[in-house]
């Protein structure tokens, strides 16, 4: 397999005295959809953060296509293709939907000015499926629906890679099959996709690799259906009573 | 009201304001001096409580600093238009530079650390009386002719000036940085993270805000030709300038314009009938209208609010 684009060596965040990621080291290979997966306080959402400079790292490296990265502003990482969207979604709310996309295109996917940006803003509506939507403000939207603007936004950036935070979160079953649809369709353009995912039945369905983190830890990392049935990770999900038990009544079974 | 119309409007008021010497006696003169002058700093602080959200003081910081740094070089003996164009630039440069700490702060931080500033600057210039003149102010070189001339030519000045705040608003509003700045106004992280350079953007709207408050000090310090730190440095100033700004409607290129010459005419309208309560019966008039007028003046639908008054009117004639 080629090199990574991404590379993560030792990276660490803590916030005073709680160790949100402890030496953390991974790779994310072009075009590839990677599922993060841990508990609730995991670190999930931090290390995006990290990654994304929103926060800075306690300690270690990031280097994206070979260039050291660490600690860079959140708005350098939109410029160099990381995008990202919000476990809860940031909207500009009195903005159109147009306008929200038409930011991203114009400030992250470096258009030379606003008309060229609102027409790549149009072309991301009509991927997403917002077409209909592109003159209501923001805020109208549903749920679901700014789930998509979010991601609209964030492909107008043009990303190489694309971290997606919790977007299946809050919606209905059909509302994940249309946005399971999307993210396959994401993939299909070439973006290296990072989803940080609860629902078993998405991380199954989509993702290549499954890193498992738990209490800032990578502790495992592999093909999806081996991730399911590894005892650590099953551990870390229910608890060690409960994983103990469940190990009990497989072997005796 | 489509935006054409808006411009009309705009150009019959400032064809109002500037030929107040062809019709009207020297007092109206004077206001329309004070009405180009307020537009101008309600102008500047659009840039950065308007289109930034950042709800700036420092208004009186600014201006006060231009009086001063007009005043002083225009005494050094530097022409009066090169000592205005000096208080830009060093007032501008002062806020550049204390964009970078300030600006760190947000919301009511921001709000009260920008409060300070006034003070600070205020301190600085009354304690440093060798330069300034301290407590006692400072004369300034008055430009000479009659009255008569010499109020034309500050019309005239301070109309240029709101004029030129206005078109670097008018550009502003239309390019990437207001594009960039309305984002931050919205939701920061955001932008930050859809790759908008809030740091860089927001000091670019602080020194938007700040260098034309420095050239309006200086033209006001030509003007009056006395200057003092309580006069330079006033509080009722950088609280009035933004309360015009919502008035008429923040973030909008025509809000400031349409606030301070509304403020200002209320308040001629009640100092001149109800002297001893001014200022409470301004306050409370204040406080309605930003309360029952988010967007401010120019956010209100009139044509809605005609067509619910027409229905109202009509209702009775209906039920008969
Ligand atoms: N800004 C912060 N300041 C202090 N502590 C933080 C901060 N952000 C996260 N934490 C802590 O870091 C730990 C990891 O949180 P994080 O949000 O990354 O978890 P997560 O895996 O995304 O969880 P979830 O599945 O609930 O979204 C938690 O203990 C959290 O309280
Ligand atoms: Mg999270």
């Amino acid at each position: 397999m080629s090199a990574p684009i991404l590379v993560l060596e030792n990276v660490n965040k803590h916030f005073g005295g709680i160790h949100a990621v402890t030496d953390v080291s991974m790779g994310l290979h072009e075009g590839e959809i990677v599922a993060l997966i841990g508990p609730n306080g995991a670190g999930k959402t931090t290390l995006v953060n990290v990654i994304t400079g929103v926060h800075s790292a306690s300690g270690g490296c990031i280097r994206f296509l070979g260039v050291d990265v660490t600690n860079q502003r959140p708005f350098q990482a939109a410029r160099r293709g990381l995008a990202r969207t919000f476990q809860i979604v940031q909207p500009f709310p009195r903005m159109t939907v147009l306008e929200n996309v038409a930011a991203g295109a114009l400030f992250g996917g470096a258009h030379a000015n606003l008309r060229d940006a609102m027409a790549a803003a149009r072309e991301q509506l009509e991927f997403t499926g917002l077409t209909g939507f592109a003159d209501r403000a923001a805020s109208a939207l549903t749920l679901a629906g700014r789930k998509r603007l979010e991601l609209a936004k964030s492909l107008a950036m043009k990303p190489k890679i694309l971290m997606l935070d919790e977007v299946n979160a809050g919606l209905n079953s059909s509302e994940i099959d249309g946005a399971l649809t999307l993210i396959r369709r994401i993939a299909e353009r070439g973006i290296t996709i990072l989803i940080i995912e609860h629902l078993m039945k998405v991380v199954l369905s989509l993702a290549h690799r499954v890193l498992v983190l738990h209490h800032g830890q990578l502790i495992a990392e592999g093909d999806p259906s081996k991730i399911v049935s590894d005892p650590k990770v099953i551990e870390a999900y229910l608890g060690e009573k409960f994983a103990r038990r469940l190990k009990e009544a497989s072997s005796h079974g | 009201m489509t935006q054409r119309l808006r411009y009309i409007i705009f150009a019959a008021w400032v064809m109002v304001l500037a030929s107040t010497p062809l019709w009207a006696e020297n007092y109206t003169v004077r206001l329309a001096i004070i009405v180009a002058m307020y537009t101008a700093l309600s102008q500047s602080w659009n840039f950065i409580g308007g289109f930034t959200g950042y709800p700036s003081f420092s208004t009186a910081a600014f201006f006060g600093l231009g009086c001063y740094a007009g005043a002083l070089t225009q005494n050094a003996g530097l022409p009066v238009i090169l000592a205005w164009v000096f208080a830009t630039l060093f007032v501008g440069l002062f806020a550049a530079l204390l964009g970078g700490i300030i600006l760190r702060l947000r919301g009511h931080y921001f709000a009260i650390g920008s409060f300070g500033i006034v003070e600070v600057v205020r301190l600085v210039i009354s304690s440093w009386g060798d330069l300034t003149g301290g407590g006692d102010g400072l004369n300034v070189a008055l430009v000479t002719g009659s009255p008569n001339v010499v109020a034309q030519t500050f019309l005239a000045v301070m109309i240029a000036i709101m004029l030129i705040v206005f078109a670097v608003t008018v550009v502003v509003d239309r390019s990437r940085l207001g594009f960039g700045l309305r984002c931050i106004q919205q939701n920061e992280d955001a932008a930050d993270m859809v790759g908008v350079n809030t740091t860089r953007y927001k000091v670019y709207a602080y020194t938007m805000s700040a260098m034309f408050c420095g050239t309006v000090g200086a033209a006001y310090a030509s003007w009056t030709g006395y200057i003092d730190p309580s006069d330079s440095f006033s509080i009722i100033m950088t609280v009035k300038v933004p309360v015009m700004c919502l008035l008429g409607g923040v973030g909008t290129v025509f809000g400031p314009v349409v606030g301070a010459a509304a403020f200002l005419l209320l308040e001629e309208f009640f100092w001149t009938r109800f002297l001893e309560y001014n200022r409470a019966i301004l306050g409370a008039v204040i406080v309605i209208l930003i309360f029952f007028l988010p967007g401010g003046l120019l956010g209100i639908r009139y044509r809605e609010l005609f067509a619910r008054a027409r229905a109202r009117l009509s209702q009775p004639g209906a039920a008969t």
